[in-house]
């Protein structure tokens, strides 16, 4: 049996969560105060991802940039790839927030959404 | 301008309070904010991980203050934007008792707001270099973390392309990751003290995924460079947090960011004279987030610096619910303030003190402790009787901890003296 321990990023509570696996198998998981701890150490053992919340460009805007993230987690080696993806985008004012900037970024099969309205200055 | 309510500061407390304050009938409010939008400081964070506490999901900082400035759009409650308070004070005549709210603007000038109740909700700032005494020539290249992160965020300059952070502060934390998927390189990041100021997670997520080294009881002894930042001399402190000389390692970095600590900003609070505590160098307040001026509410990181700003929204919620309630003559008079005691390993507590009578039925108690604890407990005393006792993994001073007090208890207790919040190790 193998003990890791973890610091769930679910939340700002970050729960210290250890688990105990046997080879491949998960056998135990404690720590977690709810069920997203759970899900983050097994996603973490076996295919880790992350949201990434990065920029994009916007041209006639009252803000030069607007502010976007994964509409939800994507994998962790695609990060920076997906960094790449986004600093090839200009967009033109005006940029509504939940609107769809690059659909299925780096083939996740995700799309990178605007998280703030960004009106045309 | 007369006005029943004015609340200082448009930031994520403001916007809460002033929610809550009209949905309990109070009409005649404004919010007055110095920035060009709402929303304060959310609008620069646009990592994600606020609202879960909340909403139960996970919004960026944007997201987060777009839900509140919707429902306050729709509640028509009035703003006022690029406009700064100068001055706050009072005006006691028989019987009434105003507060002077001095505002200016481009367009309208000088002027006062007399107000029947005030909110103080103007958030905090980062300490500067000034305040941390770092020797050295001033060459461009240095800048608060928070600063750093305005530039990135919502005007698209990067400061700089190597860099080194001091302090790991949750915003230190964030813009390491951010300045690290930007193009630069984070070569360290120093923190003073021997444990991180900021959550777990930030340095799960932030440091160890990028391997970006956090280097603890570390600090910044010397800045090289005249124009620019042309490297920066770090060195191991002691248990006394000096610098032990002959530990110095200069990093070559054309960037040092400053993640230091936060600094309620009170200047409007002291010009009016609030009792304030010198822990959270915020307002003293009772559980009805009222300071010691009758009529003057406080909430969000002007009252304390909190970690989540879940909390804030719910302690703001509750400051604009009381100040209702006193517009509407609902609050009786304080009279038998029970002091809340912070003791051994809790820093302080907000709130400082309870009347029973005064109190809802749940009362949270929020609170800070000054070090790293292991399977410690938070023990609750009433008169010096432990009361409860709740045991924890890891408590550390990053992060904010509560206790919940509950009306029916207190009530039943002859005598009610002090209320004690006390860490506990051999549990």
């Amino acid at each position: 049996m193998e003990k890791k321990e973890f610091v769930c990023i679910g939340c700002p509570l970050g729960c210290n969560i250890t688990v105990e696996t046997e080879g491949a198998e998960i056998k135990t998981i404690t720590g977690n105060t709810c069920p997203r701890g759970a899900d983050y150490v097994t996603k973490e053992l076996t295919d880790p991802r992350r949201i990434v919340t990065s920029l994009v460009r916007v041209a006639g805007g009252e803000l030069p940039v607007v502010s976007v993230k994964t509409a939800s987690d994507i994998p962790k080696g695609k990060i920076r790839e997906c960094i790449k993806t986004l600093k090839n985008i200009e967009l033109q004012a005006p940029v509504r927030m939940g609107d769809v900037v690059a659909e299925n970024v780096c083939g996740s099969g995700i799309d990178v959404i605007a998280t703030r309205t960004v009106e045309k200055e | 301008m007369k006005k029943d309510l004015v609340i200082i500061g448009g930031g994520p407390a403001g916007l809460a309070a002033a929610i809550a304050a009209k949905e309990a009938g109070v009409d005649d409010l404004l919010i007055v904010e110095r920035d060009a939008r709402l929303g304060g400081i959310l609008n620069q964070c646009i990592h994600n991980g606020f609202g879960l506490h909340t909403f139960k999901e996970e919004l960026t900082g944007p997201e987060y203050a777009g839900r509140y400035i919707d429902k306050m759009l729709s509640l028509d409650i009035p703003y006022k934007l690029n406009t700064m308070v100068v001055d706050l004070s009072e005006k006691r005549t028989e019987g009434e008792n105003r507060k002077l709210v001095t505002v200016m603007n481009r367009e309208e000038g000088l002027y006062t707001i007399e107000a029947r109740a005030v909110i103080l909700a103007m958030g905090c700032r980062e300490r500067s270099r000034g305040a941390l005494n770092i020797p050295g020539y001033r060459p461009a290249g240095i800048y608060s973390a928070g600063t750093a992160q305005r530039y990135v965020n919502m005007e698209g300059r990067m400061p700089g392309k190597e860099v080194v952070i001091l302090g790991s502060g949750d915003i230190g934390l964030i813009m390491a990751r951010r300045m690290t998927l930007e193009g630069a390189k984070v070569k360290l990041v120093a923190e003073l003290m021997p444990y991180s100021g900021g959550l777990k997670r930030n340095i799960v997520q932030c440091l160890d995924d990028f391997g970006i080294p956090l280097k603890l009881s570390h600090t910044v002894v010397d800045i090289k460079g005249k124009e620019r930042v042309e490297a920066v001399v770090i060195a191991r402190v002691d248990e006394h947090l000096k610098p032990i000389p002959g530990t110095e390692e200069e990093i070559k970095c054309d960037t040092l960011l400053l993640s230091c600590g936060l600094i309620p900003e009170n200047e409007l609070s002291e010009s009016l004279g609030v009792e304030m505590n010198p822990v959270t160098k915020g307002p003293r307040v009772n559980e009805s987030l009222e300071t010691d001026r009758e009529g003057v509410f406080a909430c969000g990181n002007v009252l304390h610096v909190h970690d989540l700003v879940d909390y804030v929204s719910e302690e703001a919620a509750q400051a604009g619910k009381r100040a209702a309630a006193y517009l509407h003559g609902a609050l009786k008079k304080a009279e038998k303030e029970i002091p809340i005691k912070a003791v051994n390993g809790v820093r302080y507590t907000v709130p400082a003190s309870v009347d029973v009578e005064r109190m809802e039925n749940v009362q949270v108690v929020r609170f800070r402790v000054g070090n790293v604890y292991r399977d410690a407990a938070i023990e609750v005393s009433v008169n010096g009787r432990v009361v409860s006792s709740r045991k924890k993994k890891v408590l550390a001073p990053g992060e904010m901890e509560q206790i919940v007090l509950k009306k029916t208890e207190l009530e039943q207790v002859e005598n009610l003296q002090e209320i004690t919040v006390a860490i506990r190790q051999d549990v």
